[in-house]
């Protein structure tokens, strides 16, 4: 498998939460452009946190350190200032974090607001449209816009989440478990959009959920206590796995 | 047998204090009445007079309700610089560390000196200072006993607010920083309206304390009878007039002590009931 310029790099990737322990060991993997590569492994395994490393989300919390190099779009983003990062790199989290106190139009606008970035009303206007039809929001909020994101069921809050984290045009969007919190029918409708979206921004997912990452991502990563054990198409990787580790994650013999 | 007898000792035993509360209750409003119903209540209220020449005894209120509201609110005021960054040291960005815990533990100290101590600083410390900065002739009045006031109350609402601020769940914090919000950012659009509601209440229950604050108080603001004219002038407070006059007061000027004191502890009551009010809807959210 070659993946040519790739957006995402890990090299020699090792993130630590105390010394001498590491969650993640030697990671090296290139993430495709405009795809979607899904990160799979057991509780545990460090998938979560290579993703959070990804946009210095480990940052937040001193005790972590990591080494290596993550280049995004061949620059080391270790050297990077955090905020523009995370710009760049936006997230989805496990559980809907919209912003209580905010309303459904202000959550949208919350990147630039937080930011302190000023928009005219009618730019407003414009990303709140383009991001909420993006998620497949739009028709059913746009009457509420004003309600505050709480009142909004679960499927809803995460996709207002993932047009909150698009309305800054980030070059990747990382997602931690995305659905693991939802209903079938909500995620398969937040599946389908992920697949919708990979034209406009590459899409590295975590996911407990095989037949999740089966359906929706090209490539698959599998992790095991901390190492990187396998990186393939996932066309190959759940027909043909190489490692028995992997094959018996899949046939649910491990994890 | 033995459960029973137990249960009737514990019984009685808590019925006592509803009953002393009742008491006091009943008593200060028996022993206001006099007062009250000699000046009409909202003349009473209203009137700032307090002559105690006998024959032409005139007692109002509202000098000493003044002088508790003024000294209050800028004790509040004062106290806002220093408690909310104490609060937030502590909830948010020290949060569970050794740090924050020293800096709680020594807050929470404030706590524990007798006002008297307060009131022997305030005087021998902070009155020169008033004094030499020109900032009043005499040094005690309205202001003085307010910064130290001001002192007094900043471990209440501090480690309340504290309480609020740690509350606040990690994922919408984490959610706000992938978005590129820098600490100060997260502070302001995400941590404070969250704990918004709960910061506030805490501050409620900080100007219940200080209301009702009476020895630091009667030691700095001068005690005089006037209204207030300016805030570096004197004054006396609810707490402070009674704490001051109750000695030699008899009759009607007893009465009107008493009447005063009613009137604050009915304040008090209603700002600590609305603060525990806020609390609990606080902590549903």
């Amino acid at each position: 498998m070659e993946i040519i310029e790739p957006i995402i790099e890990f090299k020699n990737v090792c993130v630590s939460y105390a010394k001498n322990t590491m969650a993640v060991k030697y990671v090296n993997a290139a993430v495709a452009r405009n795809s979607i590569t899904a990160i799979m492994g057991p509780s545990g395994c460090g998938k979560s946190t290579l993703l959070r490393a990804a946009n210095l989300m480990h940052m937040l919390y001193p005790n972590i350190t990591v080494g290596g190099e993550i280049l995004l779009n061949g620059k080391n983003i270790l050297d990077m200032e955090p905020i523009e990062v995370r710009r760049r790199v936006g997230m989805v989290f496990q559980r809907p974090t919209p912003f209580p106190t905010m309303s459904i139009y202000d959550n949208v606008l919350a990147g630039f607001s937080l930011n302190g970035i000023r928009l005219s009303k009618s730019q407003k206007e414009q990303i709140v449209e383009t991001s909420l039809r993006n998620v497949s929001l739009w028709d059913e909020v746009k009457d509420v816009l004003n309600k505050k994101g709480t009142f909004l069921s679960g499927g809803q809050q995460q996709r207002l989440c993932i047009a909150r984290a698009l309305a800054l045009k980030p070059d990747v969007l990382l997602m931690d478990e995305p659905t693991s919190a939802l209903d079938p029918i909500a995620t398969k409708h937040i599946e389908e959009l992920l697949v919708q979206l990979k034209d406009e921004v590459t899409i590295l997912i975590v996911t407990h959920n095989m037949g999740q990452a089966k359906r929706i991502s090209e490539r698959s990563m599998f992790m095991y206590l901390g190492e990187l054990i396998e990186y393939d198409d996932s066309a190959k990787m759940f027909t043909d796995p190489r490692d028995e580790r992997t094959k018996a994650y899949l046939t649910g013999k491990m994890g | 047998m033995n459960d029973k007898i137990f249960k009737i000792v514990l019984f009685t035993a808590a019925l006592v204090i509803p009953f002393i509360c009742g008491g006091i209750i009943y008593s200060l409003t028996i022993d206001a009445s006099d007062a009250i119903s000699h000046f009409g209540f909202f003349e009473f209220l209203s009137s700032s007079e307090w002559d105690y020449t006998p024959g032409k005894e005139q007692y109002g209120a509202l000098p000493f309700i003044t002088g508790t509201l003024l000294t209050t609110l800028l004790a509040l005021l004062f106290c806002i610089p220093f408690s909310l960054p104490v609060s937030l040291f502590v909830g948010e960005y020290f949060k569970g560390t050794r740090m924050a815990e020293i800096l709680s533990t020594v807050t929470d100290l404030l706590a524990g000196i007798p006002s008297i101590i307060y009131g022997l600083w305030g005087f021998y410390m902070l009155r020169p200072i008033i004094m030499a900065l020109n900032i009043s002739p005499q040094g005690s009045g309205i202001l003085t006993a307010a910064l130290v006031l001001a002192i007094m109350i900043v471990p209440y609402a501090a480690s309340l607010s504290a309480e609020f601020i740690k509350m606040v769940p990690s994922d919408l914090k984490e959610g706000a920083y992938s978005l590129g919000a820098t600490r100060a950012e997260v502070i302001r659009h995400i941590v404070f309206p969250v704990a918004g509601s709960g910061v506030f209440s805490s501050y409620i229950l900080a100007i219940g304390r200080a209301l009702g604050e009476t020895m630091t108080v009667t030691m700095l603001i001068g005690n005089t009878n006037q209204m207030p004219d300016s805030l570096t002038a004197t004054g006396n407070t609810m707490a402070s007039i009674i704490a001051n006059q109750f000695g030699e007061a008899d009759g009607l000027k007893l009465s009107a002590l008493i009447a005063i004191g009613l009137l604050l502890f009915c304040i008090t009551a209603i700002i600590n009931m609305i603060g525990k009010v806020l609390i609990k809807r606080a902590r549903i959210v």
